[in-house]
């Protein structure tokens, strides 16, 4: 028996107020133990265009934000006309009907519940929001839920303003006593439950769990879609006693970035796939140096500019070439919002203990989407580990200090700057253990050798701190998924489907892009007969990455790149499709609703573009 | 961190590596200069770190005896910045030149001024690049015949006393190698004042520039010192700023009277300790605090 879920869909035009009317729902749900996941596909514009926020409620905490609207509000004619057509049957869809009107006829069983907003909160003629808050009672009203959560949440939101939130709660009010009147309930209601939720965004959560794992400094240059990260810590600076700078460009904050951390602080930044290119000389140093420093790409589509309010994971080969040479390096692909809570912690812990750049490789779904977490997720303190870290000198040392000595580990301990005894330079040029350049010195092979050696040994230890794959279903399966980063609650769904339509799968999700726990993939690989590898992106970066470290060639490719993150039935139709003979199924979001008819009409037919299969990557023999 | 109080002296300044400047270089007086500064200002080498950028002269932090880093080409501002904000104690020196603080690297010096980061920032200024065997720089004369200029510079030449005045550098100075006491001032001056300090100093490349040599400044430079110079003045700083051929000045051209606390002594959470000295957990009232806000 599953647990009953709704699935909002909120469509309007940007200032129209969907992500507010989204907070107040999410936050009334969370408040009565109801667990909510929600993802907004956007426009880059200010004003205007069409936003289109997807929340899915259930007790059971969802991992994605579903397959299929059930519940929408239209806060304009063109969120209506865009969405309508795609409610199921027992589907609702709540609008003012003093301004619009559907302008086809609903799709069977779909209740059109039009809101007389004037009459039910007569400022919204003056604040046309009001018409949000009319709809989002309506909307509690018909999930089951009673009316004083919701006007609690009022009184948060504007806490300060107590006369609007008399007006809110009055017209929220008005819009769940309308609702219980004309219209029919939902007929899978929600059930409050005891669970105590937080509801957050990745971003929310990447800055706090930094801030836990005593992260000291932060500098960043706003870029979608990691800005939010460096507004969390803006607004968390004083209090948390965190030096946060908004500097001129990406180049500057990993500067500064490294600086902070060369001293001994933890220091971290975030950016997005451009602000990251800008970095990579700078990765580079911070390798030679040998000197830690947490570095979040959070991606979207690219290339160049892309499309930057759409989700995609295909900056995989940029963080693993970023910078010129051979170094060693961590990229960490969080697997959940809530994992982006504990990744920094892995992140700097790894990167005090091996002194090197560790990238968090996270993006749009998962740092602007946001879901609830178990508040006692939250509610940790972390062990946090600096490594062979010198903060003191006592007395004169016996042996003068190497800053960079070959010691068995590679590992070299660390002075922070600023103690007697312990002088050193640290050049980007190569150099020998006391860090006197080598570059200036008549070629020396045997201390280039030896110092290239020291830096990577680091790395014969190290896949032993970081998160190893995770195995999700039963060994034996017949078909394995794969998938790595924040595909894993879309994949994870999917398989559950998969197997309760008698399907034989299991699902290996991958955390740690660099280094590769090859070995750990390649026993999971070797006990089932078709690999399949998923995700969001276009020529398969992962795959071509598995297939260098470890020679695993998948049987099946599921990949998708139109801007939209997968959803369950995407997962579950191309798998099938692979089963069925198909080596590649790029998957497309085809809902009506995403259609946008270029006004020049360049862009040419629309229809036929769905589900589209081609050849390419050759198959394990 | 309480530093022994123990004499510091030049010796204490040289490391056993050797320059490995061009004999003749510009750079070695620059050096001897910081040594003294340093030196009579009584600065442990422990609490002194140096950061360069790439070039001839951002080699200059390996022949100090001192903390260290030579970063990458154009971006020791920024590295030497993040050092600052996490340990003010430290007393810190960006040395580089021209090509490195005012050609790739100008974006984070004007913002370096504007952000008024307590850094004294020291800039060989030779007029041309020489590591790469002599390109012209952005601060290489118009007109001037190099390598990458076969015909002679067709572009301005930037000045950086009149963009340091405009980017709000509340320090602003200029010394030439040769005359080392005059420098040792300056750079006293420098790092004692609060806030970001430019002083930039002709720095001759024997090897590649035949135009701007030791002959060519003692021609033509005098020192402010000897005129009456008002140095807390921005337009009589930038009168002098704009004055170059016949005669150059050298000295210090402005020091704001009224300077703005450096960024370092704003940032609320510099307040007190040094960030890397700092406490870095948080305890759990707080964390249940952080949650809440989520609720």
């Amino acid at each position: 028996m599953s647990e009953p879920e709704v699935i909002v869909g909120i469509g309007g035009a940007a200032g129209d107020g969907t992500a507010s009317a989204g907070n107040t729902l999410v936050l009334s749900m969370a408040r009565q133990g109801i667990a909510a996941y929600s993802y907004n596909s956007y426009q880059s514009v200010i004003r205007g265009g069409h936003s289109w926020l997807r929340l899915r409620f259930s007790a059971k905490k969802p991992l994605n934000h579903g397959d299929q609207v059930n519940v929408l509000i239209a806060l304009n004619q063109d969120s209506l006309d865009r969405h309508l057509q795609e409610l199921p049957p027992g589907g609702v869809c709540l609008y003012n009907g003093a301004k619009f009107q559907p302008s086809y006829d609903p799709p069977a069983r779909v209740q059109l519940c039009g809101l007389p907003v004037p009459d039910l909160a007569p400022d919204s003629v003056r604040l046309p929001v009001m018409q949000n808050t009319v709809a989002v009672g309506a909307a509690v009203q018909m999930m089951g839920l009673g009316f004083e959560t919701l006007a609690a949440v009022f009184e948060t939101t504007f806490a300060k303003k107590p006369a609007v939130v008399q007006k809110n709660v009055e017209a929220a009010r008005n819009g769940y006593d309308y609702a219980a009147k004309n219209f029919q309930p939902l007929a899978t209601p929600l059930h409050p439950t005891d669970q105590k939720w937080a509801q957050s965004s990745g971003n929310d959560l990447l800055a706090m769990g930094a801030a836990l794992a005593g992260c000291k400094f932060y500098a960043a240059y706003p870029m979608s879609p990691a800005t939010h990260i460096l507004e969390w810590f803006a607004s968390h600076a004083k209090r948390l006693g965190i030096c946060v700078r908004q500097v001129e460009d990406e180049i500057s904050v990993v500067g500064m970035c490294i600086g902070a951390n060369h001293m001994g602080v933890r220091g971290m930044c975030a950016t997005s796939g451009g602000g990251f290119a800008l970095m990579s000389e700078a990765i580079g140093m911070a390798a030679m140096y040998e000197t830690p420093v947490v570095i979040i790409n959070v991606m979207r589509a690219g290339p160049s500019t892309g499309v930057p309010t759409k989700t995609e994971q295909a900056d995989l080969n940029q963080v693993f070439g970023a910078s010129q040479g051979d170094f060693e390096r961590v990229v960490i692909a969080p697997v959940s919002m809530g994992d982006c809570f504990v990744t920094p912690a892995v992140a700097f812990d790894v990167a005090d203990k091996y002194q090197i750049p560790v990238v968090i490789l996270a993006d749009l779904l998962l740092c602007e989407g946001s879901e609830t977490v178990a508040t006692e997720v939250l509610d940790v303190e972390f062990p946090i580990d600096r490594g062979e870290l010198i903060t003191t000198a006592d007395g004169s040392p016996d042996e003068p200090y190497l800053r960079y000595k070959d010691t068995p580990s590679g590992i070299s301990p660390r002075a922070i700057p600023g103690l007697p005894e312990h002088l050193y330079v640290s050049g980007s040029d190569e150099h020998d253990e006391d860090g006197v350049l080598l570059s200036d010195v008549f070629t020396d092979p045997i201390r280039r050798k030896k110092m290239v050696d020291k830096r990577h040994r680091k790395m014969s230890t190290i896949l032993r701190d970081l998160p190893a794959p995770m195995l999700e279903g039963p060994a034996d399966a017949e078909t394995t998924l794969l998938g790595w980063g924040s595909t894993w609650g879309v994949i994870k769904e999917a398989a559950e489907r998969l197997t309760a339509e008698g399907v034989s799968v299991n699902h290996l999700q991958i955390k740690t892009m660099i280094p590769l726990h090859g070995d750990e993939i390649a026993a999971v690989v070797e006990q089932s007969q078709r690999l399949i590898i998923i995700e969001n992106n276009q020529s398969g970066q992962f795959a071509r990455h598995l297939r260098a470290e470890t020679g695993i060639v998948a049987h099946g490719h599921i990949r998708k790149y139109d801007g939209e993150p997968f959803e369950p039935k995407h997962i579950v139709s191309a798998v099938n499709d692979i089963i069925g003979g198909q080596e590649v199924v790029d998957v497309l979001s085809t809902e009506p609703g995403f259609r946008t008819d270029h006004p020049t009409g360049t862009s040419g037919s629309w229809e036929g573009l769905n589900q589209v299969t081609r050849p390419g990557v050759p198959t394990k023999a | 961190m309480t530093a022994p109080a123990t004499v510091v002296e030049v010796k204490d300044f040289k490391p056993e590596v050797h320059s490995d400047w061009c004999p003749g270089c510009g750079d070695f007086g620059v050096l001897t200069a910081l040594f003294q500064a340093c030196a009579q200002l009584q600065i442990q080498p422990h609490n002194l770190m140096v950061i360069s950028g790439i070039g001839c002269s951002s080699n200059l932090p390996g022949f100090i005896r001192s903390y260290g880093a030579h970063t990458l080409h154009g971006r020791l501002l920024p590295f030497a910045t993040g050092c600052k904000l996490a340990n003010q104690e430290m007393t810190i020196i960006g040395t580089g030149g021209d090509g490195d603080g005012y050609g790739i690297g100008l974006n984070h010096f004007i913002q370096a001024m504007r952000r008024n980061i307590d850094v004294t920032y020291i800039v060989m200024n030779n007029e041309i690049y020489g590591l790469t065997t002599g390109q012209v720089s952005p601060t290489s004369e118009t007109g001037m015949k190099t390598k990458t200029s076969p015909h002679g510079n067709l572009e301005g030449m930037l000045n950086p006393m009149a963009l340091a005045l405009a980017a709000g550098c509340g320090f602003v100075a200029r010394g030439f190698s040769s005359q080392i006491k005059h420098l040792v001032e300056l750079y006293k001056a420098g790092i004692e004042h609060k806030g970001f300090a430019l002083i930039d100093v002709f720095s001759p490349c024997v090897t590649f520039n035949k135009l701007n040599t030791y002959q060519y400044f003692k021609e033509r430079i005098y020192k402010l010192e000897d005129e009456d110079h008002d140095t807390g003045s921005f337009h009589a700083a930038m009168d002098k700023a704009l004055e170059w051929d016949p005669k150059i000045p050298i000295g210090l051209f402005y020091r704001n009277p009224d300077p703005r606390p450096p960024l370092d002594s704003l940032d609320p959470a510099l307040t007190g300790q040094p960030l890397v000295h700092q406490d870095y957990t948080i305890d759990s009232e707080t964390r249940g605090e952080l949650i809440r806000e989520f609720m």
